[in-house]
């Protein structure tokens, strides 16, 4: 063997590892793509097997149309969805931007304690505690409400919200809020205009993962959220698969998927760095 | 728990160590307030009223009556309930060891700085930001008899004589799960891997290098040792999350083939939110949360050294 001939081997084992990396990334990303692109097919073909994916008899928003015409519509919907998950974050932000501050930066009784005591609840898995949620929710009116999913989507953010934004806080050096005192910033203005700034990456981890928690929850919205119009994407398009609304039509399942993926896909690629960030410290808390 | 704890923090506070250090203290608690309501509201207080409601007769209209522990006799000889955790016991362990055989070698083709790395690793964890339910929805749709993709093609390829419903039977229908949560979930544990990979210390394989131990041999007695721990958390996740599983059995099959793939807490959520035995699907939520508890103690464990050198 020629020492040309053995530089070139070597060189194809060591694209190997690539080159199977990419068929398998493939792999991975062909789902998400056969059902976006199958979800333009017009109606005719929707009950096809998507074979190939494409529209081949033009593109068409019929599967679109098909899905608003099930229950209250599409848009309603997706309105509730971005209420619930667009409100879960804001809170979940706001709350244990409060609460790390608070662990961070004040002694106070029974604070380990407390600490400690919402750390724990993140051993208890939610799905135990769904029996007397539901009869609380029902007892303070919060049941088949929006407000009442989003208060329990949002509790169930706080233990790691408030694990990471304590542990922004206490990377911030304590003199820059001597300094900011000195100036005669105090109180709810020192966390907002010099403290804030400083804990953004924080704030961003637990703003996408409240996003992505909440958006994508399916079982307590189930079975807290009981009228149609109230229904959340997940729990209609459940109702759409098993046909509630007529017999199952795959393009709207199809769009379905589609609506409910893209804003995830948008905010983990835009925030990617933030979302394995908030996933490796919540690992190895 | 929620009326005790609060007040009692209000009293300590008060006592008398100078007003302004006081007023610091209150100001504190001021902002932890808020998180510990809620926390304490939708969380704690629920953690009793399941043991509470556990004791008793609790229908959704009505009257709850105090039965002691009927409910949990009753559960002793629920045949359906430990069919359905030994169910759930099975899809963890095949799940688990599918998820591993896929992330690991993943993690391997990650980790290092080859051209595409970064762009792979985002293709393959692409799938984790899906939610559950959506994934399911895309899969049961593609897993379709007559209008999705693998009946289909399975025929076109003649491996199968005709199109055949992959759903339709036990063993079709469980290996299709299992690959859709494989592809959901193993961009996950592949990057945890890939943190403990890339923890370890290069001198240390270098030096095994150096002493002319293979590949084999470098994976066995480096590799795996030193990502002890990482390999225990991404286990305990993977465990953890695959005992709670419900969403893609809830909407790809149902629970079906004949009641075949119900998992714990599908069965609780069958008999407490469809036949609204609210008091025994407490007591069956004691029991799951008594079996979570041992799995995330046994996290803890494995994280003990690391706590202790904080």
């Amino acid at each position: 063997m020629s020492p040309r001939r053995r530089h070139g081997r070597s060189r194809m084992v060591a694209a190997l590892p690539t080159l199977v990396g990419v068929i398998v990334a493939a792999t991975f990303l062909a789902p998400l793509a056969w059902a976006v692109l199958a979800s333009f097919r017009p109606a005719a073909e929707a009950a096809q097997p998507p074979l190939p994916p494409w529209p081949t008899q033009g593109f068409s928003l019929d599967a679109y149309r098909t899905l608003d015409s099930a229950s209250g519509g599409l848009w309603l919907h997706a309105a509730n969805s971005g209420l619930v998950a667009g409100a879960t974050v804001v809170l979940s932000v706001v709350v244990s931007l409060f609460a790390g501050y608070g662990f961070s930066r004040y002694r106070f009784p029974l604070r380990n304690t407390c600490f400690v005591l919402v750390m724990t609840t993140m051993m208890v898995p939610f799905q135990s505690i769904l029996v007397p949620l539901f009869i609380l929710l029902t007892h303070l009116h919060l049941q088949n409400t929006l407000t009442g999913l989003t208060l329990v989507y949002v509790t169930l953010q706080l233990p790691f919200s408030i694990f990471m934004m304590r542990n922004a806080f206490d990377a911030v050096p304590k003199e820059i809020e001597e300094a900011a005192r000195i100036d005669g910033v105090r109180d709810l203005r020192l966390l907002v205009r010099v403290l804030l700034p400083l804990v953004m990456p924080g704030v961003a981890t637990v703003a996408i993962f409240a996003f992505l928690n909440s958006w994508n929850e399916f079982l307590a919205a189930l079975i807290f959220l009981s009228d149609e119009n109230k229904f959340t994407l997940p729990v209609l398009m459940t109702a759409v698969r098993a046909g509630r609304f007529g017999s199952i039509d795959w393009g709207a399942v199809q769009a379905g998927v589609t609506v409910m993926m893209i804003p995830c896909l948008v905010v983990f690629l835009a925030l990617q760095r933030f979302y394995i960030r908030g996933l490796t410290a919540g690992a190895v808390k | 728990m929620s009326v005790t704890s609060l007040p009692t923090a209000a009293v300590a506070a008060s006592r008398p160590k100078g007003r302004r250090r006081r007023r610091r203290d209150l100001v504190g608690l001021l902002y932890v307030l808020p998180a510990m309501a809620l926390v304490l509201v939708f969380f704690i207080v629920p953690i009793g009223m399941t043991a509470w409601m556990s004791l008793h007769n609790w229908p959704l209209l009505g009257l709850p009556r105090f039965i002691g522990l009927r409910n949990y006799e009753r559960l002793w000889s629920d045949a359906g309930f430990w069919a359905s955790l030994r169910f759930t016991l099975v899809y963890t362990g095949v799940a688990t060891v599918a998820i591993f055989a896929v992330a690991f070698p993943l993690a391997l083709l990650v980790e290092k700085p080859r051209p595409l790395a970064s762009l792979l690793r985002t293709a393959f964890f692409l799938p984790v930001v899906v939610g559950f339910a959506t994934a399911a929805l895309l899969w049961v749709w593609l897993l379709n008899t007559d209008s999705g993709l693998f009946s289909p093609a399975l025929q076109a390829l003649g491996i199968t004589p005709q199109r055949i419903n992959i759903l339709g039977t036990f063993d079709t229908a469980f290996a299709a799960i299992v690959a859709m949560v494989v592809w959901k979930v193993a961009g996950f544990t592949m990057i945890l891997l890939m943190t403990g990979l890339q923890g370890i210390p290069a001198d240390i394989v270098e030096a095994a290098r150096i002493d002319h131990a293979g590949p084999l041999q470098r994976f066995r007695f480096i590799t795996l040792p030193l990502m002890r721990r990482t390999l225990g958390l991404a286990l305990i996740l993977c465990i953890t999350g695959s005992m709670l599983a419900f969403d893609q059995f809830y909407i790809m099959v149902a629970g079906g083939p004949g009641n075949q793939t119900l998992t714990a807490v599908y069965w609780i959520f069958n008999q407490s939110f469809v036949s609204f035995r609210l008091g025994y699907g407490a007591a069956l939520s004691i029991v799951l949360l008594a079996i979570l508890l041992v799995l995330s103690l046994g996290q803890l464990w494995l994280l003990r050294d690391r706590e202790d050198a904080r």
